[in-house]
């Protein structure tokens, strides 16, 4: 460094000091001062001297180790096996609102199997002019789209019907993922197949199924598979993991995430609905008087405050503070995100990071200036359609508390004065 | 919005018209379900009806397809087609009897299910909980819940058993499917099922399920103005996670919790560990891992996972569906404490025979032919060279 160079570096640093000083004549007592010298900054460290790794040292590239906590993580009381079961994304973790593939929740049937492209076969039959069968590389010759969609299972927020039971957002609500598609979409491959002679389509199904053991059948209705159902080979840019399907799934952008079959390896037309073990023993919402709802696809719309939460408590004390979160609607757009800090006696609308998108994750932040204070908070989110997101009171005055599934409810955080935060109930 | 434009824009119908079936499907419906009657009552000037008509429209208009693909043939379809829907469309030709069911079952489902169908540990029950349904815990099994007969018979058959399905043929699906609705006290012990008397079954719960009602029940009233100042009274904390405690901990929370559980243990963990350490010195040569081909224990390695649905092996590995299987090779059959085997399997064990080379291949080959009764319900591994490998894997395992 030259004389030259110093001199100049030295009346920068004498600017910036003069404008912290005003500006903390402005502030007040708001700013922090140091009052040693923080030695990562003037001493000079290895990083700042030796040399990083050459390229290729990860030919394909994972999180840095100082991440390694950002992982799916399982509860495993829930089910018998990790092979037919359910971890979680760490929503706690994450902002903005793709989900990387690597951390998105995976849910199997029969366990994630591993099919290569050269032997991944798609038959579409039942009432269609003609049954065809289509390989991976025939998929990748029709005209393609890319969407972004969340991907939510049924039973997300499932185990907090009779009370807050979990502790973090990662269990209570990382049944989800969000990721942008690049795939076919089914009506142009039924196109293909034809449905001339398929008679009176408002009445006609598609059965999907998968290629595992499990074959996790679904019967959807046609209109929703004319509509926007994607027969999807790559996420977020990328082929699907395996664990999401590789190499083909479907998406089924709203409904809930059984539906959206991993390793889609057959879709029938159908004059009914097959009431396959996953919509009837399973997937199915049962009311308090014992009876159960069936056919229900669509998520509703659903928030969560994802920081704080109980895996993201506040370290830094009283003052400027970032409240954020996810929203969704299997409805549509989001429109609104509210959000309480008493517990839901009073609430103020959050600022969307983006506009909503059409069954897709919208980013919520709300900036305040938090006086240390213990906080109830709560999110409430809006779609297109009006609906706004119910209490787990209203909800359960609707349902009682053995439906199990589409769990929608406005959940409540306890952040204490430590800024530890615990998942609670509220009156 | 715009694709459903350029996607139907140009059928017959107008395009304002269009646009209003697009706009009225793509945003505003909020529940497009067809449910049976509503959907073949539904008026073909409604604008979800449009919305088919249009696709239906595009079809026909769009006539020349792209030409991918190629025809299916009978045979492929057969082969795949298996499902089977609630009027019985799909069911093959076959039969079954509770008793024939019985056997198959202990044999093939008990180890998760339960002699009789009353599930063991955290796997489903099948049997039992006939009208608890609005209790605070209802018990949904295929007796007490399940809408129709035919999703038994539809899932058994090609998803069951768990690690081995499609394996099942069309009579012993019958017979189990028999079995099981005698455990539901649905039929008599002398029951026989068949695609002739199937939909005579009537499934207690039949009438039991609702289609979606959300958009009469739920919708109007959570789609209310929302409040937002002085909402409530008070608010009162009513219910905490933290009382149960039922969060997995962080990984790195139970390792410093151990680490300092060890460091209170003080200098009798320490000699323990040294202990321990000394004797994994002392087997280490003892054992024999020098005979090894690590070739062939990695090909192994690939095949057991076919094995691993229901086996651990290796470091902590426990008793699931099946024994774990360290140290298998050379051992006695039938040794691992704590697992509930077979009788077959238990008295060739006290009979003094050994797992070694030959009886794990034969067994491998075809187990329920070599161990009638089994309750492992692998069919077995087709490739001599599949049986090598997976035998020279738990060969390396030989504790």
């Amino acid at each position: 460094m030259t004389a030259d160079n110093e001199n100049k570096g030295a009346s920068r640093r004498a600017f910036l000091k003069g404008a912290v000083a005003a500006g903390g004549a402005v502030a007040g007592a708001g700013m922090a001062r140091a009052a040693e010298p923080d030695p990562l900054i003037t001493e000079v460290q290895h990083w700042a001297s030796g040399l990083g790794e050459g390229v290729d040292a990860t030919p394909y590239g994972m999180p840095i180790e100082f991440e390694s906590d950002v992982i799916r993580r399982n509860v495993e009381w829930l089910t018998a096996d990790t092979i037919s079961s359910i971890n979680f994304t760490p929503i706690h973790a994450l902002d903005g609102t793709i989900t990387p593939q690597g951390c998105a929740f995976e849910r199997h049937h029969s366990g994630a199997i591993e099919l290569k492209k050269e032997d991944y076969r798609l038959m579409i039959n039942g009432l269609v002019d003609k049954p065809l069968i289509f390989t991976y590389e025939d998929l990748e010759r029709f005209p393609r789209e890319n969407h972004v969609y969340f991907c939510e299972c049924a039973a997300n927020t499932g185990m907090e019907w009779a009370g807050a039971q979990l502790n973090g957002a990662q269990f209570t609500h990382g049944m989800i993922h969000n990721m942008e598609y690049s795939g076919v979409s089914l009506r142009t491959l039924l196109t293909e197949a034809g449905l001339e002679s398929t008679g009176d389509l408002s009445d006609k199904w598609v059965y999907v199924e998968g290629a595992d053991a499990s074959s996790n059948g679904r019967s959807i209705p046609m209109e929703k598979a004319l509509d926007d159902v994607l027969v999807a080979f790559k996420a977020n840019g990328e082929a699907l993991r395996k664990e999401h399907g590789y190499p083909v799934r479907l998406v089924v952008p709203g409904w809930e995430g059984n539906m959206w079959v991993k390793w889609l390896r057959r879709v029938e037309v159908t004059d009914q609905a097959i009431e396959s073990r996953e919509e009837t023993s399973k997937y199915t919402d049962t009311l308090e008087d014992g009876t159960s709802r069936k056919w229900t696809w669509v998520m509703d719309a659903k928030s969560v405050v994802t920081t704080p939460s109980p895996q993201s408590p506040i370290k830094h004390g009283p003052g400027p503070l970032v409240i954020t979160g996810l929203a969704w609607s299997g409805h549509g757009a989001i429109t609104r995100v509210d959000v309480s800090t008493d517990g839901g006696k009073n609430w103020q609308q959050a600022r969307l990071a983006a506009e909503g998108q059409s069954k897709a994750l919208s980013r919520f932040y709300l900036d305040i200036d938090w006086d240390g204070s213990e906080m109830l908070l709560q999110s409430r989110a809006h779609d297109e359609t009006g609906y706004v997101q119910p209490s787990k009171d209203a909800l359960r005055d609707v349902r009682g508390e053995n439906s199990i599934y589409h769990n929608n409810c406005i959940q409540t955080w306890w952040v204490k004065e430590n800024g530890e935060a615990e998942n609670v109930e509220v009156s | 919005m715009s694709k459903s434009l350029k996607l139907y824009g140009l059928t017959g119908v107008s395009a304002i018209a269009v646009l209003t079936a697009a706009y009225n499907f793509a945003d505003r419906t909020i529940a497009p379900m067809p449910s049976d009657a509503p959907i073949l009552a539904a008026d073909s000037g409604s604008p979800d009806m449009m919305f088919i008509a249009s696709a239906r429209a595009e079809a026909a208009a769009d006539a020349k397809r792209m030409g991918l693909g190629r025809e299916a043939l009978a045979e492929e379809v057969a082969a795949w087609d298996l499902d089977v829907a609630p009027d019985g469309t799909g069911l093959p030709v076959g039969s079954g009897s509770v008793a024939e069911g019985e056997e198959v079952f202990i044999a093939q489902c008990a180890v998760c299910h339960g002699d009789f169908a009353e599930g063991v540990g955290n796997w489903p029950k099948l049997a039992g909980g006939d009208g608890t349904l609005a209790d605070e815990d209802p018990l949904k099994t295929v007796g007490s819940y399940w809408p129709y007969l035919s999703t038994a018979w539809d899932y058994i058959h090609r998803s069951m058993p768990f690690g081995a399905a499609q394996t099942l043929s069309a009579d012993d699906t019958y017979a189990m499917v028999a079995y099981i609705l005698y455990s539901n006290f649905i039929v008599e012990d002398d029951f026989v099922l068949s695609n002739e008397n199937f939909l005579e079954v009537e499934m207690p719960n039949s009438d039991g399920f609702i289609v979606d009602d959300r958009a009469e029940t739920e919708y109007p009233r959570f789609s209310e103005p929302a409040c937002m100042e002085n909402c409530k009274d008070s608010v009162e904390i009513t219910m905490r996670a933290a009382v149960l405690d039922v969060t997995p901990e962080e990984e790195g929370e139970a390792e410093a919790e151990e680490i300092m559980e060890d460091a209170n243990a003080g200098s009798a963990a320490d000699e323990e560990i040294e202990q321990m350490a000394a004797a994994e010195t002392e087997a280490e040569p003892a054992a024999e891992t020098a005979a090894l081909d690590m070739a062939l224990v990695e090909d192994g390695e690939n095949v057991f996972r076919q094995c691993k649905a229901c086996h651990q092996v290796g470091e902590g590995a426990q008793n699931r569906v099946g024994p774990q299987l360290n140290g298998v090779m050379g051992r006695e059959m039938a040794a691992v404490d704590g697992f509930r085997y077979s009788k077959t399997l238990e008295q060739m064990g006290a009979d003094g025979m050994v797992w070694n080379e030959e009886t794990m291949a034969e067994f491998m080959a075809d187990p329920r032919g070599y161990i009638k009764g089994t309750k492992m319900s692998f069919a077995g591994l087709r490739k001599d060279e599949d049986i090598a490998a997976v035998t020279e894997y738990l060969k390396s395992f030989s504790q």
